[in-house]
């Protein structure tokens, strides 16, 4: 039921500013690849083009056999899932209704239990937090509903935009360890945009480093900490390991 | 075909004849917004009706912009007015002294003025003249040996002048003084005419525009002074009538003509000081005087009216709560219709500036402009387009009420959580329903508030929608500030303050309805709320 994702000499600008130079990636079926980099680097609008919230210039972006450009923004969209960093619930409606939204955009007939299961994935049981607000729950709840949410139709995409971002240390790593969990359980194809290499390699088979709009080097972590492409990729890893040095001390 | 015409003509042609008496239409009697234009009205009116005419009063338009703007476009039939006004506040005429300083020869030039301009016609000359009279206190005049108005003028450095607005503008007003006589008082106070007698009395202000035959010049002992340039122009109280009454109801201009020259200025003095010095009900002084120039028979005088002195306050509205009531409805509903429209124009013009945001801050900034505009002024824009009445008052209401609408929608919805926009677009959500599911509900307080916003305002302006003869509260406002009675006023200006309340209090209600549900809750925190929100936080 999952399906890769590709995308194709993809080039895209906003005003003066290159977002994407030339980028190539693919995500294979049931895989799960980082986007990693810092703030402007395009990780997040090449993340957007494949549900098509950003229409590149120039390339071809592939959602499983199909150009998205084929169809339609809004039935593309309803067949992906996309976890955001505030995770952009409606506060208005109850946990149980927006975990329901996209099985009900969708008329699946039984909606309200799909929403039940996706509750009980995420580690959030429908009669304990189904009808409450939003903000009656803490961040890491919140995240766990919007995981939830994405979940809920079956997706066999999901598209997570620095999911865990906003969250204290130790929601993170809960929450980085049940999506781990979910999406092997799931084998749902997953590409998710992180600034954080440790989360990158943590949660993905591969990762893609970008920088000003380019791809610095892409590989598993292994590959990545063997053999660092550039001085920047090299200059990432030493980073990271320098956090992990100062906890040791 | 031919035969039904022929009928018809020939029908027309009968009811012409036979219907002198009962015509078709009724006469609408208008006047300005001062005692003794209420008054000379009053006594049209009860002319007409006792010559078999049916007459639908318009007291107290808006000044003479608004009286004569109706009356050209044919919104009135009939209004007291005077050669001077019309020679300079509406020809805009200058006329050579020696012309200007005979009244039958301003009266020859200014109406046959009027009729090749505005084919609007003057009926002989009521009698009387009532001209300016710049008048101070006996004790002002004294002191400052002040007798002419060179002299005021010598002096007027020294003093504070309290004028009517329309005085203050007008080139027969404060202007020409200013440039004939060098008047420059050391300040200028725009003041309504009924309070700047007692403003004079008080010692606010040195100097105030009256008219000659105003009552309350000698109920307060005040000095008028001399013209001895000859500054203003006869004026010469005369019914101002529109070209089409003649056509229209025959017969309604003898009437009206049966009034011509029998007023003079002691009797003119002495009425209005019967009205607004001693609180007399016009109607009553009216009938009266037409009854002693046996004019009509002995006047019905119905159930006579409770004078305003004789009785306690709350007498007098429980008194007149028939009355009240009435104007209250008329006046809500006139909020109600100019809002439901306002809303219904402006909710969705917000909505859809959202889409176009380029545009958005433009357009809503228009509206603002439109709230700059004076009530009074936009209401007189109206007179050439609508007429007078509640058209043009609900056009000028719905006017003033766009903006605040309108900006509280656009920015309710432009600013209405962007993380739950964003993630209802992502997750295959059409524009329409992020609009019904998301915006709008997120929205609807900010676009509530403007509406509560909108509908105190339109109270308020309401008010003054009497003084293009829309009726409601703001009626007994005008004509209480006319005639000086304060109780009348508060007639008005109470309820309407109360009315203001009570809409804003109903609409807070409704406001709390629409709230998003999980504000909602905040409302009427009264249950499981915090229990539950406490476990959600520590867990």
């Amino acid at each position: 039921m999952s399906i890769s994702l590709t995308a194709r000499n993809v080039s895209h600008h906003f005003g003066n500013v290159v977002a994407l130079d030339d980028v190539s990636i693919d995500v294979p079926a049931g895989r799960a690849t980082a986007l990693v980099g810092e703030s402007g680097s395009g990780k997040t609008t090449l993340l957007r083009c494949f549900n098509r919230l950003v229409q590149p210039e120039r390339g071809q972006v592939m959602v499983g056999d199909n150009d998205v450009r084929t169809q339609s923004p809004v039935f593309l969209r309803r067949g992906i899932g996309y976890v955001q960093q505030h995770g952009g619930l409606l506060p208005h409606w109850r946990v149980l209704r927006n975990v329901e939204l996209v099985p009900t955009l969708q008329h699946m007939p039984d909606s309200a239990d799909a929403a039940r299961r996706a509750l009980e994935l995420v580690g959030l049981p429908a009669a304990q937090f189904g009808s409450r607000f939003p903000h009656e729950l803490s961040g890491g709840q919140r995240q766990r509903v919007a995981l939830a949410r994405s979940i809920a139709a079956r997706p066999g995409v999901i598209l997570l935009d620095e999911p865990f971002g906003a969250l204290d240390a130790i929601s993170r790593a809960e929450l980085q360890e049940s999506f781990d969990n979910l999406r092997h359980d799931l084998s749902v194809t997953t590409l998710l945009v992180t600034h954080d290499l440790a989360e990158a390699g943590r949660l993905s088979e591969e990762v893609v480093v970008m920088r000003k709009g380019k791809i610095e080097q892409r590989g598993s972590m292994r590959d990545l900490v063997r053999a660092p492409a550039t001085d920047y990729v090299a200059l990432l890893i030493e980073r990271a390991r320098a956090g992990l040095e100062a906890l040791r001390a | 075909m031919r035969l039904k015409i022929a009928t018809i003509v020939g029908l027309a042609a009968a009811t012409t004849v036979l219907g002198a008496q009962q015509q078709s239409r009724p006469i609408v009697v208008a006047s300005k917004p001062f005692g003794e234009s209420y008054l000379l009205a009053e006594m049209f009116s009860q002319l007409l009706e006792s010559r078999g005419f049916r007459v639908d009063r318009k007291p107290g338009l808006g000044a003479t912009e608004i009286a004569f703007g109706a009356l050209r476009t044919n919104a009135i039939d009939v209004y007291p007015e005077y050669t001077g006004t019309g020679l300079v506040a509406i020809l805009h005429d200058t006329l050579s002294d020696s012309v200007a300083a005979d009244p039958r020869a301003v009266f020859a030039h200014v109406a046959r003025r009027f009729a090749e301009l505005y084919h609007v016609r003057w009926l002989p000359s009521l009698g009387f003249q009532n001209t300016y009279a710049i008048a101070v206190t006996r004790s002002t005049a004294s002191r400052y040996h002040l007798r002419t108005l060179s002299d005021l003028a010598r002096e007027s450095p020294h003093l504070t002048a309290g004028f009517t607005a329309d005085f203050i503008g007008r080139s027969d007003g404060l202007v020409g003084l200013a440039r004939v006589y060098g008047l420059k008082p050391r300040a200028v106070r725009p003041l309504a005419p009924a309070v700047k007698y007692q403003a004079l009395a008080s010692g606010a202000v040195d100097v105030i525009d009256g008219y000659s035959t105003d009552g309350l010049l000698a109920r307060y002992d005040l000095v008028t002074l001399i013209d001895d340039k000859h500054f203003f122009p006869p004026y010469e109280a005369a019914a101002l009538v529109s070209g089409r009454l003649d056509s229209q109801v025959p017969g309604a201009i003898a009437a009206l003509e049966l009034l011509s020259g029998r007023l003079d200025e002691a009797t003119m003095r002495q009425l209005n000081r019967r009205v607004e010095v001693d609180g007399e009900d016009v109607a009553r002084v009216a009938g009266r005087e037409l009854t002693a120039l046996g004019l009509t028979g002995v006047a019905r005088e119905a159930q006579a009216a409770p004078s305003a002195q004789q009785s306690n306050f709350l007498k007098y509205l429980w008194d007149r709560r028939a009355t009240i009531a009435a104007l209250t409805v008329q006046h809500l509903e006139l909020v109600a219709l100019a809002l439901l429209a306002a809303v219904i124009v402006a909710v969705p013009l917000g909505l859809g500036l959202e889409r176009t945001r380029r545009i958005a801050e433009p357009t809503i900034g228009a509206l603002g402009v439109l709230q700059t505009i004076p009530s009074i002024a936009l209401l007189a824009f109206m007179i050439p387009l609508l007429g007078v009445g509640v058209a043009p008052a609900l056009v000028a209401l719905w006017l003033y009420a766009l903006y605040p609408i309108a900006r509280g929608t656009y920015t309710g919805v432009r600013d209405a959580d962007p993380d739950a926009v964003a993630a209802a677009e992502a997750l295959g959500t059409t524009p329409t329903q992020r609009l019904l599911w998301v915006r709008l509900p997120l929205a609807a307080p900010v676009i509530m508030a403007g509406i509560r916003t909108a509908a105190v305002i339109t109270v308020g302006a309401a008010t003054l929608a009497a003084f293009i003869g829309a009726g409601g509260l703001g009626e007994p406002i005008v004509a209480g500030l006319a005639l000086a009675d304060t109780r009348m006023i508060l007639s008005g200006a109470l309820p309407a303050a109360a009315l203001a309340l009570a809409v804003d209090g109903v609409l807070a209600i409704v406001e709390r309805l629409v709230a998003p549900a999980h504000r909602r809750k905040q409302f009427w925190r009264r249950r499981t709320r915090g229990s539950n929100s406490t476990a959600a936080r520590v867990a």
